[in-house]
C-alpha cells in the first residue's frame, strides 16, 4: 500500500513528467476526434455517390500533398480566426465575432491598399496594419459593451458580423476607386500592396503563413509566460478570484477582445492582400451580403486546436489540408456541395468530438471505472495520505 | 437484539493507495439522532457515501429493517427513503428555492410544472420546522445559511426517513444551529432517523443519543452519549488529549490602523441598505471579531472594505490613507491582505497550480515579473518557501494543482499567501470554516501571531467558540449595524447571543464620536 503511493508520487513529482502526459492527452483526444470526423465523413461521402467513395475519400486523405504550397496559403485566414477565437476563449469570451473583424481587416486592408499613397516598400505593411485596426475596432466596441454594461459578447459579436458585413458591403459599392461595378467586385489591388510571395509554383502561398506562425507562437509565449497571460487565464478560469486578486477585469476583457478582434482583422488583411498567382490580377471582395465564412471556421479551428495557438496552427492545417485535398474529388464526380457538405461533417464534427471527449472521458471514468473521482473524496484521500505521513514521521 | 433500520455490517472501501474505510460497522435506530464523528480524513463522508449509493464497498453489508439491500447509485438511496444534506450543496445556482427544492419530484401536469401545491407544502414545511427561506430568491443570491435551509427542506419535501447530514453546523450561526439541532430532535422525535456528521463535540453532547467514532478509517466505537464525556470523545477522535483552550499572550495594542467611518453598504437583495452607518476602529495588536448571524451584513460589509463592491456613503481609512474609492490592488498594497469567505469563489483559481496561486497577490512584483514575463524560478522558490513555512502540504508539492489539495490545506496556502504579504491588517472571513480540529487550531494559531506581531486583525466570525476564544474585543453587528461592543473576557456565550439576535443592544462609542 505504502509503495504504491510512494510511486504514484514520484512519477508525478517533475513539471516536464506533468506536461508531457498532460500534452499526450491531448494530443491523443485530438487525433480520436479527427478519426471519428473522418469516419463520418466517409459515411455520408458513402451515401452521397457510393461507385467512387474510395477513391474520393483517399483524394481528401492525401490529395493535400500535391499543393502542399495551397493548403498553407488557404490555411493562413483560418489560422488567424482560429487565434482570435481561441484567444479570447482562454479568458472565457466566446467571440463569434471573428467573421465580423475579419471581414473589417479586409476593407481596412482594400481602403489603405487603393486610396493611401504610400511608397511601395511600406505600401503592403501599411495596408496589414490597417486590416489589424479594422479587426481591432470591431472586437473593441463588443469588449466595451461586455465590461461597462455586462452585455453578453455572444450576441454583440453576431450582431457586429451583420453590421460589419452590410457597413463594408456598402462602403464598398459607394466608393468608384474600390468598387467595379460592371463585375460586383473589387478592383484589382496594385502589385505594390499585395504580399510578397512565398514563389511556390502555381500556387498563391505567401509571407501571410509565416506571419500567422510567428504570430501564434508570440501568442502562445504572451499566454504562458507572461503575467498579462497569466491574468488572461486566471480571470477565464475564475473571475471572482481574479477580481479579489486585484487584476482589473474590465481593462482585460476590452484588452482581449481588441487583441482578439486585431487577429481577426490580421486574416482578413492577409487573404484580401494575397498575391494572385495570375500575372495582372489579385484577391477581390464581393460584396454580395455574404458573412465571411473563415469567421466561423476560426470556431471549429479554435475548438480542434484546444484553444492553444500552438494547437490553433495544426489544426488551422489540418482543416486546409483537408480542404484542398477534398476539392480534388471534383475529379471522380463528385459535385463542389457534396464535397463541402463532407469537409464540413469532417470539421465540425471532429471539432464536436473534441468538447465530447472531454465529457465522454469524463463520464467514462466516473460511471465505467469506479475509480475516485469526486472532490469529496480527494479531500478524504489527501487527509488519509498526509495522516500516513505524518505516521511515518513519528515512527521515525 | 435491537430493531435497527439501517445496519451497515463490516463496510470496507478501498481506494488505491488507502482503506478508507476497514471494517466499520454503524447500526441506526428509528427515531434516533445518531452522531459520527471523526477528524476530516477519518472516512466518514466516505461511509455515508457507501451508504448514499455514491461509492460501492468491497466488503460488507447494507441492510434496511432488516433486509440486505444494494445501493448502486443515489436513486436507489432515495427510493429507500435515505436523504442527504452535503457539505457542498447541491443546488443550482440560478434557480430559485422552490425550483431547486422540487427539482428532480417535479409536480406536473402533462409535462406543465404545477408550482402552487408544491409551494405550499414547502411552505408548510418550512413553517413546521422554522426553516425560514424566501422561495423566490435566487440561490445565487442567498446566504450559506438559506441554502442548507433549501437542502434541508429538498430533504423533508422527498419525505426521507433516514436523513443524512453531512457537517451541516459548519456553517451555521449559533442560534440557527440550535434551532437546526432542535429540528433534528423534532425529526426524530416524529420517527426519521437522523444521522449527523460532525466534528464538534458540543452539537454531539447536546443533540445525539448514541455516536460512532471513526479515526483513520478504522471504527474506534460506538458510545451513548449519556454516558461519556466531551472529553472522553475527543480521545476517541484524536487518539489523544488536546486542549481546547487558545493561549494568548497580553500585548500592547497600538495606534489605529484601519478606521471605518459612518460606512454605508446597499444591499443587492432588498431596497435597504444592508449595512448601516458603522463606524469602529482597529488597532495594530489586537483582534477584532466582527460577530453576527449570517446574513446581517457582515458580506456585504466585507466587500465594501476590500474592495469587491462600493460603498454609498462614509470612509475607510486604512494607515493613514484614505482608501475608500481605492482599486483592491491599491487597497492590498496599502497594507490590506484578505482572507476570503468562499476560498473557492474568490481564494483560490482551482485550475492554476499551488505555485501560481501562491502569488495570486504578487505576480506582478518586480520579484515575480521582468518586463511583463513571469520569473517561473523566482516563482518556484517563492513557492517552495511559502509551503515549509506555513507546512502546506500538497500531493506535488508547488505544482500541485489547487483543485486537488484538501479543504484544510487550500486553506493554509491562502493564509500563506495573505500573512506572508507586506500587510497592516489582516481581513479573515470565517477562516475555519468546514475545517477539522487540528486545521482550526493552526488557523487561529496564525491570527494570534499576526496581533503578536502587531498587525490589526479583523476577525468575521460565526462561531462561538471563536468568536470568544480568538478576539480581544467583539463588534456585534445586526441587521447592518453595529449594537454592540464587548469584552470577550467580561462577557457569556449568552450574553452575546442576545445582541447578536438583535435582543439586547448598547451604545458604541466609535459611533457617538462621528456623529
Amino acid at each position: 500500500m505504502q509503495s504504491k503511493k510512494s510511486s504514484s508520487r514520484n512519477k508525478g513529482i517533475t513539471l516536464k513528467n506533468i506536461t508531457e502526459s498532460k500534452g499526450f492527452t491531448a494530443f491523443t483526444s485530438v487525433l480520436l476526434a479527427i478519426f471519428l470526423g473522418l469516419i463520418f465523413g466517409f459515411i455520408v461521402m458513402a451515401f452521397a455517390g457510393p461507385q467512387n467513395v474510395f477513391k474520393g475519400f483517399s483524394y481528401i486523405l492525401l490529395g493535400g500533398f500535391g499543393r502542399f504550397g495551397d493548403v498553407l496559403y488557404f490555411a493562413t485566414p483560418i489560422l488567424m480566426t482560429g487565434l482570435s477565437v481561441g484567444l479570447a476563449f482562454r479568458m472565457g469570451l466566446f467571440n463569434i465575432g471573428a467573421s465580423g473583424q475579419y471581414t473589417m481587416g479586409m476593407f481596412f486592408a482594400l481602403y489603405v491598399g487603393f486610396m493611401w499613397d504610400l511608397p511601395p516598400e511600406i505600401h503592403w505593411i501599411a495596408a496589414i496594419i490597417a486590416g489589424m485596426v479594422g479587426g481591432m475596432l470591431w472586437g473593441f466596441i463588443p469588449g466595451i459593451f461586455k465590461a461597462f454594461l455586462n452585455v453578453n459578447e455572444v450576441i454583440t459579436t453576431i450582431m457586429f458580423n451583420y453590421i460589419g458585413m452590410y457597413l463594408v458591403d456598402m462602403l464598398i459599392q459607394g466608393n468608384l476607386v474600390l468598387y467595379l461595378s460592371s463585375n460586383a467586385r473589387t478592383n484589382y489591388l496594385p502589385r505594390t500592396v499585395q504580399l510578397p510571395s512565398l514563389g511556390i509554383m502555381g500556387s498563391n502561398v505567401n509571407v501571410g503563413i509565416i506571419m500567422a506562425v510567428i504570430i501564434g507562437i508570440i501568442l502562445f509565449i504572451v499566454l504562458e509566460k507572461t503575467t498579462f497571460g497569466y491574468e488572461l487565464k486566471a480571470t477565464g478560469f475564475n473571475k471572482h478570484a481574479s477580481n479579489y486578486a486585484g487584476m482589473k477585469g474590465k481593462t482585460n476583457i476590452i484588452l482581449t477582445m481588441v487583441i482578439a478582434g486585431g487577429l481577426a482583422g490580421l486574416g482578413g488583411a492577409f487573404a484580401i492582400l494575397a498575391p494572385s498567382a495570375i500575372a495582372g490580377s489579385s484577391m477581390t471582395y464581393e460584396p454580395i451580403n455574404i458573412i465571411a465564412v473563415n469567421g466561423f471556421n476560426g470556431i471549429a479551428v479554435a475548438l480542434l486546436g484546444s484553444a492553444n495557438p500552438i494547437g490553433i496552427i495544426f489544426s488551422a492545417t489540418f482543416i486546409s489540408f483537408i480542404q484542398r485535398g477534398g476539392t480534388l474529388a471534383n475529379l471522380v464526380g463528385y459535385k463542389p456541395e457534396i464535397i463541402d457538405v463532407v469537409i464540413a461533417v469532417i470539421i465540425y464534427f471532429s471539432a464536436f468530438a473534441m468538447i465530447m471527449n472531454s465529457g465522454i472521458g469524463r463520464f467514462i471514468k466516473k460511471y465505467i471505472i469506479k475509480k475516485p473521482h469526486t472532490n469529496i473524496l480527494l479531500e478524504d484521500l489527501e487527509a488519509v495520505e498526509e495522516e500516513i505521513e505524518v505516521q511515518n514521521k513519528e515512527a521515525e | 437484539m435491537e430493531n435497527y433500520i439501517v445496519e451497515m455490517l463490516n463496510i470496507t472501501k478501498e481506494f488505491p493507495g488507502i482503506i478508507a474505510n476497514d471494517n466499520i460497522t454503524l447500526n441506526l435506530k428509528k427515531g434516533e439522532v445518531h452522531a459520527l464523528l471523526g477528524e476530516n480524513g477519518a472516512g466518514k463522508s466516505t461511509l455515508v457515501s457507501v451508504l448514499f449509493g455514491l461509492y460501492q464497498a468491497e466488503k460488507g453489508e447494507i441492510k434496511k429493517n432488516g433486509k440486505e439491500v444494494k445501493i448502486n447509485n443515489p436513486n436507489d438511496a432515495n427510493d429507500l427513503g435515505i436523504g442527504m444534506v452535503h457539505q457542498h450543496f447541491k443546488l443550482v445556482e440560478i434557480f430559485t428555492v422552490l425550483e431547486n427544492i422540487i427539482l428532480g419530484v417535479e409536480p406536473n401536469t402533462l409535462g406543465f410544472l404545477q408550482k402552487t401545491d408544491a409551494r405550499k407544502k414547502v411552505m408548510e414545511l418550512s413553517g413546521k420546522y422554522g426553516l425560514k427561506i424566501n422561495p423566490d430568491a435566487l440561490i445565487e443570491e442567498i446566504s450559506i445559511g438559506m441554502q442548507q435551509r433549501a437542502e434541508i427542506l429538498k430533504m423533508l419535501y422527498r419525505e426521507n426517513e433516514i436523513l443524512i447530514f453531512d457537517e451541516p453546523t459548519a456553517v451555521l450561526t449559533p442560534q440557527e444551529i440550535k434551532e437546526l439541532l432542535k429540528i433534528m430532535r423534532d425529526l426524530a422525535q416524529e420517527g426519521k432517523s437522523v444521522l449527523f456528521i460532525t466534528h464538534k463535540l458540543n452539537e454531539i453532547i447536546e443533540v445525539a443519543d448514541r455516536c460512532t467514532v471513526l479515526r483513520k478509517g478504522k471504527y474506534i466505537g460506538t458510545v451513548d452519549i449519556k454516558d461519556t464525556t466531551k472529553e472522553e470523545l475527543s480521545r476517541m477522535m484524536v487518539g489523544r488529549d488536546i486542549s481546547f483552550n487558545i493561549e494568548k499572550k497580553l500585548t500592547e495594542v497600538k495606534e489605529v490602523v484601519l478606521s471605518v467611518k459612518n460606512v454605508t453598504v446597499p444591499s443587492k437583495l432588498h431596497k435597504n441598505n444592508a449595512v448601516k452607518n458603522i463606524s469602529f476602529d482597529v488597532r495594530g495588536g489586537e483582534i477584532v471579531c466582527l460577530a453576527g448571524i449570517d446574513g446581517n451584513g457582515q458580506t456585504e460589509f466585507i466587500s465594501a472594505l476590500t474592495g469587491l463592491e462600493k460603498v454609498s456613503s462614509g470612509t475607510i481609512i486604512l494607515g493613514g490613507k484614505d482608501i475608500t474609492k481605492s482599486s483592491i490592488r491599491k487597497r492590498s498594497v496599502s497594507g490590506m491582505s484578505h482572507i476570503p469567505e468562499d476560498r473557492h469563489k474568490h481564494g483560490l483559481i482551482l485550475d492554476y497550480s499551488l505555485e501560481e496561486n501562491l502569488v495570486l497577490q504578487r505576480y506582478w512584483q518586480p520579484e515575480f515579473q521582468n518586463k511583463g514575463f513571469i520569473r517561473f524560478h523566482a516563482v518556484r522558490n517563492y513557492a517552495e518557501c511559502l509551503i515549509k513555512k506555513y507546512d502546506v502540504r500538497s500531493g506535488q508539492g508547488p505544482i500541485t494543482m489547487a483543485r486537488s489539495m484538501s479543504g484544510g490545506n487550500q486553506q493554509k496556502a491562502i493564509i500563506a499567501r495573505e500573512i506572508d504579504k507586506d500587510h497592516e491588517v489582516l481581513v479573515a472571513v470565517q477562516p475555519t470554516r468546514g475545517l477539522d480540529v487540528g486545521a482550526v487550531e493552526y488557523i487561529h494559531k496564525q491570527l494570534i501571531s499576526r496581533r503578536d506581531c502587531g498587525k490589526g486583525v479583523l476577525l468575521v466570525s460565526l462561531e462561538l467558540d471563536e468568536v470568544m476564544n480568538v478576539s480581544d474585543r467583539i463588534l456585534v453587528m445586526y441587521e447592518g449595524e453595529i449594537v454592540g461592543e464587548l469584552d470577550p473576557k467580561k462577557t457569556t456565550v449568552q450574553e452575546l447571543g442576545l445582541y447578536m439576535s438583535g435582543a439586547k443592544r448598547n451604545t458604541v462609542k466609535e459611533i457617538d464620536n462621528a456623529e
